[in-house]
Protein backbone atom coordinates (compact mmCIF):
# COMPACT_ATOMS: atom_id res chain seq x y z
CA UNK A 1 0.00 0.00 0.00
CA UNK A 2 2.66 2.64 1.12
CA UNK A 3 5.05 1.13 -1.21
CA UNK A 4 3.20 2.44 -4.27
CA UNK A 5 2.45 6.36 -2.64
CA UNK A 6 6.41 6.32 -2.08
CA UNK A 7 6.97 5.70 -5.89
CA UNK A 8 4.82 8.33 -7.29
CA UNK A 9 6.13 10.61 -4.67
CA UNK A 10 9.51 9.79 -5.29
CA UNK A 11 9.45 9.88 -9.13
CA UNK A 12 7.07 13.31 -9.31
CA UNK A 13 9.97 14.99 -6.68
CA UNK A 14 12.43 13.70 -9.47
CA UNK A 15 10.88 15.42 -12.03
CA UNK A 16 10.05 18.40 -9.98
CA UNK A 17 13.87 18.52 -9.44
CA UNK A 18 14.26 18.27 -13.51
CA UNK A 19 12.08 21.25 -14.06
CA UNK A 20 13.67 23.50 -11.45
CA UNK A 21 11.88 26.30 -13.17
CA UNK A 22 8.56 25.37 -12.35
CA UNK A 23 9.14 25.47 -8.37
CA UNK A 24 11.51 29.04 -9.16
CA UNK A 25 7.62 30.45 -10.84
CA UNK A 26 5.88 29.57 -8.12
CA UNK A 27 8.34 30.58 -5.72
CA UNK A 28 9.13 34.12 -7.21
CA UNK A 29 5.18 35.06 -7.81
CA UNK A 30 5.21 34.52 -4.03
CA UNK A 31 7.51 37.02 -3.94
CA UNK A 32 6.81 39.50 -5.90
CA UNK A 33 3.19 39.63 -4.98
CA UNK A 34 4.37 39.76 -1.50
CA UNK A 35 6.72 42.90 -2.05
CA UNK A 36 3.98 44.82 -4.27
CA UNK A 37 2.02 45.67 -1.03
CA UNK A 38 4.25 47.21 1.17
CA UNK A 39 5.75 48.89 -1.75
CA UNK A 40 2.12 50.22 -3.02
CA UNK A 41 1.06 51.49 0.55
CA UNK A 42 3.79 52.84 1.60
CA UNK A 43 5.82 52.60 4.74
CA UNK A 44 3.18 52.82 7.60
CA UNK A 45 4.00 49.98 10.42
CA UNK A 46 0.91 49.92 11.76
CA UNK A 47 -1.09 49.29 8.43
CA UNK A 48 1.36 47.06 7.28
CA UNK A 49 1.01 45.23 10.36
CA UNK A 50 -2.25 44.34 10.31
CA UNK A 51 -2.62 43.86 6.90
CA UNK A 52 0.26 41.04 7.02
CA UNK A 53 -1.70 37.99 7.47
CA UNK A 54 -4.15 38.25 4.66
CA UNK A 55 -1.98 39.51 2.38
CA UNK A 56 0.48 37.06 3.06
CA UNK A 57 -1.82 34.27 2.63
CA UNK A 58 -3.39 35.16 -0.21
CA UNK A 59 -0.18 35.27 -1.75
CA UNK A 60 0.87 31.93 -0.81
CA UNK A 61 -2.48 30.53 -1.77
CA UNK A 62 -2.24 31.80 -5.49
CA UNK A 63 1.41 30.66 -6.03
CA UNK A 64 0.84 27.19 -4.84
CA UNK A 65 -2.35 27.06 -7.13
CA UNK A 66 0.02 27.97 -10.11
CA UNK A 67 1.41 24.92 -10.86
CA UNK A 68 -2.07 23.21 -9.81
CA UNK A 69 -2.98 23.11 -13.96
CA UNK A 70 0.12 20.59 -14.61
CA UNK A 71 -0.47 18.32 -11.94
CA UNK A 72 -2.34 15.81 -13.78
CA UNK A 73 -1.98 17.22 -17.21
CA UNK A 74 1.35 15.93 -18.23
CA UNK A 75 0.98 12.63 -17.00
CA UNK A 76 -2.04 12.52 -19.28
CA UNK A 77 -0.46 13.78 -22.40
CA UNK A 78 2.49 11.00 -22.56
CA UNK A 79 0.27 7.97 -20.89
CA UNK A 80 1.79 8.27 -17.51
CA UNK A 81 -1.68 8.00 -16.14
CA UNK A 82 -3.34 5.84 -17.75
CA UNK A 83 -0.54 3.36 -16.57
CA UNK A 84 -0.92 4.06 -13.04
CA UNK A 85 -4.47 3.42 -13.39
CA UNK A 86 -3.68 -0.04 -14.06
CA UNK A 87 -2.15 -0.96 -11.22
CA UNK A 88 -3.03 -2.92 -8.87
CA UNK A 89 -3.30 -0.30 -6.08
CA UNK A 90 -6.24 1.99 -5.73
CA UNK A 91 -6.10 4.60 -7.48
CA UNK A 92 -6.63 7.07 -4.19
CA UNK A 93 -3.41 6.14 -3.11
CA UNK A 94 -1.19 7.30 -6.20
CA UNK A 95 -3.09 10.79 -6.28
CA UNK A 96 -2.51 10.65 -2.46
CA UNK A 97 1.13 10.52 -3.74
CA UNK A 98 1.14 12.86 -6.39
CA UNK A 99 -0.66 15.42 -3.64
CA UNK A 100 1.93 14.44 -1.94
CA UNK A 101 4.59 15.61 -3.94
CA UNK A 102 2.78 18.51 -5.27
CA UNK A 103 2.91 19.74 -1.18
CA UNK A 104 6.57 19.08 -1.45
CA UNK A 105 7.38 21.04 -4.30
CA UNK A 106 5.28 24.07 -3.52
CA UNK A 107 3.77 24.36 -0.55
CA UNK A 108 7.03 23.55 1.70
CA UNK A 109 9.18 26.07 -0.12
CA UNK A 110 6.00 28.70 -0.05
CA UNK A 111 5.82 28.07 4.17
CA UNK A 112 9.72 28.35 4.37
CA UNK A 113 9.31 31.33 2.34
CA UNK A 114 7.03 33.19 3.87
CA UNK A 115 9.21 34.62 7.39
CA UNK A 116 11.64 35.97 4.84
CA UNK A 117 8.80 37.97 3.07
CA UNK A 118 6.92 38.71 6.56
CA UNK A 119 9.87 40.79 7.81
CA UNK A 120 8.78 43.44 5.08
CA UNK A 121 5.86 43.89 7.34
CA UNK A 122 7.55 44.61 10.57
CA UNK A 123 6.20 41.49 12.12
CA UNK A 124 7.09 40.44 15.10
CA UNK A 125 8.91 37.08 15.54
CA UNK A 126 6.24 35.19 17.01
CA UNK A 127 3.93 36.24 14.47
CA UNK A 128 6.85 35.06 11.85
CA UNK A 129 6.76 31.84 13.63
CA UNK A 130 3.08 31.43 13.50
CA UNK A 131 2.49 32.83 9.63
CA UNK A 132 4.97 29.62 9.29
CA UNK A 133 3.18 27.20 11.27
CA UNK A 134 0.08 28.15 9.78
CA UNK A 135 1.63 27.95 6.14
CA UNK A 136 2.89 24.30 6.81
CA UNK A 137 -0.12 23.07 8.27
CA UNK A 138 -2.98 24.58 5.74
CA UNK A 139 -0.76 24.02 2.24
CA UNK A 140 -0.88 20.29 2.13
CA UNK A 141 -4.73 21.15 2.06
CA UNK A 142 -4.40 23.29 -0.63
CA UNK A 143 -2.68 20.80 -2.66
CA UNK A 144 -5.12 17.92 -1.86
CA UNK A 145 -8.36 20.47 -2.51
CA UNK A 146 -6.53 22.00 -5.64
CA UNK A 147 -6.18 18.08 -6.82
CA UNK A 148 -9.98 17.41 -7.25
CA UNK A 149 -10.30 20.73 -9.24
CA UNK A 150 -7.35 19.49 -11.44
CA UNK A 151 -8.99 16.65 -12.10
CA UNK A 152 -12.12 17.65 -12.88
CA UNK A 153 -10.79 20.18 -15.89
CA UNK A 154 -8.26 17.60 -17.03
CA UNK A 155 -8.47 18.10 -20.47
CA UNK A 156 -10.56 20.79 -21.22
CA UNK A 157 -10.06 23.73 -23.02
CA UNK A 158 -9.34 26.63 -21.18
CA UNK A 159 -8.97 24.03 -18.09
CA UNK A 160 -6.74 27.26 -16.03
CA UNK A 161 -9.62 29.30 -15.50
CA UNK A 162 -11.89 27.21 -14.48
CA UNK A 163 -9.30 25.52 -12.41
CA UNK A 164 -9.52 28.62 -10.53
CA UNK A 165 -12.91 29.55 -10.21
CA UNK A 166 -13.81 25.67 -9.05
CA UNK A 167 -10.33 25.83 -6.35
CA UNK A 168 -11.00 29.30 -5.26
CA UNK A 169 -13.84 29.47 -2.87
CA UNK A 170 -12.97 25.81 -1.44
CA UNK A 171 -9.89 27.30 -0.60
CA UNK A 172 -11.78 30.28 1.70
CA UNK A 173 -12.04 28.07 4.81
CA UNK A 174 -8.09 27.52 4.95
CA UNK A 175 -7.72 31.15 4.04
CA UNK A 176 -9.57 32.54 7.34
CA UNK A 177 -8.48 30.33 9.70
CA UNK A 178 -4.88 30.51 8.55
CA UNK A 179 -4.90 34.03 8.40
CA UNK A 180 -6.84 34.30 12.00
CA UNK A 181 -4.45 32.42 13.65
CA UNK A 182 -1.75 34.80 12.81
CA UNK A 183 -4.07 37.41 13.23
CA UNK A 184 -5.19 36.33 16.84
CA UNK A 185 -1.08 35.78 17.66
CA UNK A 186 -0.59 39.72 16.79
CA UNK A 187 -3.59 40.46 18.82
CA UNK A 188 -2.30 39.10 21.43
CA UNK A 189 -5.28 36.26 21.98
CA UNK A 190 -3.88 32.46 21.69
CA UNK A 191 -4.31 30.73 18.01
CA UNK A 192 -4.60 27.19 19.75
CA UNK A 193 -8.70 27.49 18.19
CA UNK A 194 -7.41 28.49 14.42
CA UNK A 195 -4.75 25.94 14.59
CA UNK A 196 -6.64 22.64 15.37
CA UNK A 197 -9.06 23.45 12.51
CA UNK A 198 -6.55 23.97 10.42
CA UNK A 199 -5.26 20.97 11.02
CA UNK A 200 -8.82 19.06 10.90
CA UNK A 201 -9.18 21.33 7.35
CA UNK A 202 -6.08 19.20 6.17
CA UNK A 203 -6.38 15.52 7.66
CA UNK A 204 -10.08 16.02 5.99
CA UNK A 205 -8.59 17.27 2.70
CA UNK A 206 -5.82 14.34 2.59
CA UNK A 207 -8.29 11.70 3.65
CA UNK A 208 -11.08 12.64 1.22
CA UNK A 209 -9.65 14.60 -1.51
CA UNK A 210 -7.37 12.01 -3.41
CA UNK A 211 -10.44 9.87 -3.83
CA UNK A 212 -12.98 12.31 -5.45
CA UNK A 213 -9.97 13.29 -7.65
CA UNK A 214 -9.59 9.64 -8.60
CA UNK A 215 -12.69 9.30 -9.32
CA UNK A 216 -12.90 12.47 -11.44
CA UNK A 217 -9.38 11.27 -13.15
CA UNK A 218 -11.47 7.82 -14.47
CA UNK A 219 -13.91 9.92 -16.01
CA UNK A 220 -11.58 11.81 -17.56
CA UNK A 221 -9.59 8.70 -18.74
CA UNK A 222 -12.71 7.00 -20.56
CA UNK B 1 -7.87 -17.40 -20.46
CA UNK B 2 -9.97 -14.31 -22.05
CA UNK B 3 -13.64 -14.29 -22.72
CA UNK B 4 -15.68 -11.95 -24.44
CA UNK B 5 -19.06 -11.33 -25.36
CA UNK B 6 -21.45 -9.80 -27.26
CA UNK B 7 -18.99 -6.67 -26.60
CA UNK B 8 -20.74 -3.48 -27.67
CA UNK B 9 -18.90 -0.25 -28.37
CA UNK B 10 -20.66 4.13 -28.44
CA UNK B 11 -18.57 7.10 -28.64
CA UNK B 12 -20.34 9.92 -28.59
CA UNK B 13 -23.24 9.30 -30.76
CA UNK B 14 -21.57 6.31 -33.01
CA UNK B 15 -22.00 2.83 -32.56
CA UNK B 16 -18.68 1.67 -33.12
CA UNK B 17 -19.02 -2.41 -32.96
CA UNK B 18 -21.63 -4.47 -31.54
CA UNK B 19 -21.93 -8.16 -30.62
CA UNK B 20 -17.96 -8.65 -30.43
CA UNK B 21 -16.86 -11.87 -28.92
CA UNK B 22 -14.10 -14.29 -28.39
CA UNK B 23 -12.07 -16.56 -26.33
CA UNK B 24 -8.36 -15.97 -26.07
CA UNK B 25 -6.63 -19.45 -24.80
CA UNK B 26 -3.03 -20.08 -23.38
CA UNK B 27 -0.44 -19.08 -25.90
CA UNK B 28 -3.18 -17.83 -28.13
CA UNK B 29 -2.57 -14.08 -29.82
CA UNK B 30 -5.34 -12.06 -31.00
CA UNK B 31 -4.76 -9.73 -34.19
CA UNK B 32 -7.30 -6.72 -34.23
CA UNK B 33 -7.86 -5.10 -37.77
CA UNK B 34 -9.57 -1.91 -39.00
CA UNK B 35 -9.92 0.58 -40.66
CA UNK B 36 -8.99 3.97 -39.13
CA UNK B 37 -12.03 5.08 -36.68
CA UNK B 38 -13.26 1.29 -36.46
CA UNK B 39 -12.77 1.18 -32.34
CA UNK B 40 -9.57 -0.80 -32.07
CA UNK B 41 -8.45 1.45 -29.47
CA UNK B 42 -11.80 1.37 -27.92
CA UNK B 43 -11.88 -1.95 -28.00
CA UNK B 44 -7.89 -2.63 -26.36
CA UNK B 45 -9.07 -0.07 -23.87
CA UNK B 46 -12.65 -1.99 -22.81
CA UNK B 47 -10.18 -4.90 -22.21
CA UNK B 48 -7.85 -3.43 -19.86
CA UNK B 49 -10.71 -2.02 -17.91
CA UNK B 50 -10.25 1.52 -18.97
CA UNK B 51 -13.38 1.89 -21.20
CA UNK B 52 -17.13 0.88 -19.68
CA UNK B 53 -18.37 -1.63 -22.28
CA UNK B 54 -21.75 -0.54 -23.56
CA UNK B 55 -23.15 -3.86 -23.60
CA UNK B 56 -21.59 -7.47 -23.10
CA UNK B 57 -18.92 -8.83 -20.56
CA UNK B 58 -15.15 -9.28 -20.18
CA UNK B 59 -13.47 -12.22 -18.01
CA UNK B 60 -9.85 -12.79 -17.79
CA UNK B 61 -9.84 -16.50 -16.03
CA UNK B 62 -13.41 -15.55 -14.31
CA UNK B 63 -12.24 -12.20 -13.48
CA UNK B 64 -13.53 -8.67 -14.36
CA UNK B 65 -10.99 -6.65 -16.01
CA UNK B 66 -11.19 -3.85 -12.63
CA UNK B 67 -10.44 -6.19 -10.44
CA UNK B 68 -7.11 -6.50 -8.56
CA UNK B 69 -6.26 -9.76 -9.98
CA UNK B 70 -6.34 -8.84 -13.62
CA UNK B 71 -4.58 -5.89 -13.07
CA UNK B 72 -1.26 -7.90 -11.58
CA UNK B 73 -1.38 -10.26 -14.57
CA UNK B 74 -1.95 -7.23 -16.90
CA UNK B 75 0.75 -5.39 -19.13
CA UNK B 76 -1.10 -2.98 -20.95
CA UNK B 77 1.29 -0.57 -23.87
CA UNK B 78 -0.75 2.03 -25.17
CA UNK B 79 -0.62 4.50 -27.96
CA UNK B 80 1.44 7.15 -25.87
CA UNK B 81 4.73 6.24 -24.62
CA UNK B 82 4.54 6.66 -21.01
CA UNK B 83 7.89 8.11 -20.82
CA UNK B 84 8.88 10.93 -18.96
CA UNK B 85 10.56 13.38 -21.39
CA UNK B 86 12.82 15.08 -18.38
CA UNK B 87 13.73 11.18 -17.42
CA UNK B 88 16.55 9.02 -18.94
CA UNK B 89 15.59 5.80 -20.39
CA UNK B 90 17.10 3.84 -17.30
CA UNK B 91 15.28 5.85 -14.48
CA UNK B 92 11.80 5.58 -16.19
CA UNK B 93 12.44 2.31 -16.71
CA UNK B 94 13.13 1.60 -13.21
CA UNK B 95 10.25 4.26 -11.97
CA UNK B 96 7.69 2.35 -13.87
CA UNK B 97 8.49 -0.87 -13.03
CA UNK B 98 8.87 0.11 -9.32
CA UNK B 99 4.92 1.67 -9.84
CA UNK B 100 3.83 -1.61 -11.09
CA UNK B 101 5.26 -3.47 -8.28
CA UNK B 102 7.42 -5.30 -9.71
CA UNK B 103 11.41 -6.02 -9.34
CA UNK B 104 13.39 -5.13 -11.41
CA UNK B 105 17.45 -4.38 -10.31
CA UNK B 106 19.18 -1.53 -12.15
CA UNK B 107 21.74 -4.08 -14.18
CA UNK B 108 18.29 -5.78 -15.17
CA UNK B 109 17.01 -2.62 -16.83
CA UNK B 110 20.41 -1.93 -18.49
CA UNK B 111 20.58 -5.07 -19.78
CA UNK B 112 16.55 -4.73 -21.33
CA UNK B 113 17.74 -1.50 -22.59
CA UNK B 114 20.77 -3.24 -24.06
CA UNK B 115 18.49 -5.70 -25.78
CA UNK B 116 16.54 -3.44 -27.28
CA UNK B 117 19.19 -0.99 -28.69
CA UNK B 118 19.96 1.49 -26.13
CA UNK B 119 23.19 0.44 -25.47
CA UNK B 120 24.84 4.05 -24.08
CA UNK B 121 21.79 6.41 -23.95
CA UNK B 122 20.47 5.26 -20.47
CA UNK B 123 22.06 8.03 -19.44
CA UNK B 124 20.56 10.47 -21.55
CA UNK B 125 17.34 12.65 -20.84
CA UNK B 126 14.35 11.15 -23.38
CA UNK B 127 13.88 14.27 -24.85
CA UNK B 128 16.73 13.97 -26.90
CA UNK B 129 15.42 10.45 -28.21
CA UNK B 130 14.31 10.18 -31.05
CA UNK B 131 10.69 9.29 -31.79
CA UNK B 132 11.73 5.40 -32.67
CA UNK B 133 13.80 5.31 -29.87
CA UNK B 134 11.52 6.41 -27.28
CA UNK B 135 9.21 3.49 -28.53
CA UNK B 136 11.77 1.38 -27.83
CA UNK B 137 12.56 2.75 -24.37
CA UNK B 138 8.79 2.04 -23.95
CA UNK B 139 9.03 -1.75 -25.55
CA UNK B 140 12.02 -2.28 -22.99
CA UNK B 141 9.46 -2.80 -20.65
CA UNK B 142 8.48 -5.76 -22.31
CA UNK B 143 11.78 -7.69 -22.15
CA UNK B 144 11.73 -9.46 -18.67
CA UNK B 145 7.94 -8.84 -18.56
CA UNK B 146 6.22 -12.19 -17.29
CA UNK B 147 2.64 -11.26 -16.67
CA UNK B 148 0.39 -13.75 -18.64
CA UNK B 149 -1.69 -11.49 -20.34
CA UNK B 150 -0.64 -8.52 -22.58
CA UNK B 151 -2.18 -5.31 -24.46
CA UNK B 152 -0.27 -3.86 -27.18
CA UNK B 153 -1.86 -0.78 -28.89
CA UNK B 154 -0.09 -0.26 -32.19
CA UNK B 155 3.24 -1.91 -30.98
CA UNK B 156 5.32 -1.67 -33.99
CA UNK B 157 4.53 2.49 -34.81
CA UNK B 158 7.62 4.10 -35.20
CA UNK B 159 10.48 1.05 -35.50
CA UNK B 160 12.86 0.06 -37.77
CA UNK B 161 12.63 -3.78 -39.54
CA UNK B 162 14.99 -4.71 -36.97
CA UNK B 163 13.17 -3.33 -34.77
CA UNK B 164 10.23 -5.05 -35.63
CA UNK B 165 11.24 -8.22 -35.92
CA UNK B 166 12.83 -8.59 -32.42
CA UNK B 167 9.28 -7.50 -31.08
CA UNK B 168 7.65 -10.20 -33.19
CA UNK B 169 10.36 -12.45 -31.63
CA UNK B 170 9.47 -11.17 -28.11
CA UNK B 171 5.82 -11.79 -28.63
CA UNK B 172 6.42 -15.29 -29.70
CA UNK B 173 8.27 -15.91 -26.89
CA UNK B 174 5.86 -15.16 -24.40
CA UNK B 175 3.05 -16.54 -26.26
CA UNK B 176 5.49 -19.82 -25.80
CA UNK B 177 5.35 -19.63 -22.51
CA UNK B 178 1.82 -19.95 -22.19
CA UNK B 179 0.81 -16.37 -22.42
CA UNK B 180 -1.59 -14.45 -24.06
CA UNK B 181 -1.35 -11.36 -25.97
CA UNK B 182 -3.71 -8.92 -27.70
CA UNK B 183 -2.26 -6.63 -30.33
CA UNK B 184 -3.26 -3.98 -33.45
CA UNK B 185 -1.33 -2.88 -36.27
CA UNK B 186 -1.72 -2.14 -40.11
CA UNK B 187 1.59 -3.62 -40.45
CA UNK B 188 1.73 -7.28 -41.77
CA UNK B 189 4.33 -8.93 -39.04
CA UNK B 190 4.66 -12.72 -38.82
CA UNK B 191 5.28 -13.72 -35.23
CA UNK B 192 7.66 -16.73 -35.11
CA UNK B 193 5.20 -18.78 -32.45
CA UNK B 194 1.79 -19.22 -31.06
CA UNK B 195 -1.40 -19.46 -32.23
CA UNK B 196 -2.45 -16.59 -34.20
CA UNK B 197 -6.46 -15.42 -34.33
CA UNK B 198 -7.41 -12.50 -36.45
CA UNK B 199 -10.42 -10.39 -35.51
CA UNK B 200 -11.42 -7.78 -38.35
CA UNK B 201 -13.44 -4.28 -36.86
CA UNK B 202 -15.64 -2.31 -39.12
CA UNK B 203 -17.12 -5.13 -41.37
Amino acid sequence: MLTIVLAVIARDLKLALRRRADIAAVLFFFVIVASLFPLGIGPEPNLLRKLAPGVLWVGALLASMLSLPRLFADDHKDGTLEQLALTPHPFGLVVLGKVIAHWLASGLPLALLAPVLGLQYDLSTEALAMLTATLLLGTPALSGIGAIGAALTLGVRGGGVLLSLLVLPLYIPVLIFGAGAVDATLSGLGADGHLSLLAALTCAALGFAPWAAAAALKIALE
Amino acid sequence: MLEVRDLACVRGERHLFAGVGFCLRAGELLHVQGENGAGKTSLLRMLIGLLPPEAGSIRWNGQPPTSEAFRTELCYLGHANAIKEELTPLENLLASARMADERLSEGEAIEALEQVGLAGREDLACKYLSQGQKRRVALARLVGERRPLWVLDEPFVALDTGAVAWLAGLIGGHLQRGGCAVFTTHQAVDIPAGQVCELRLGT
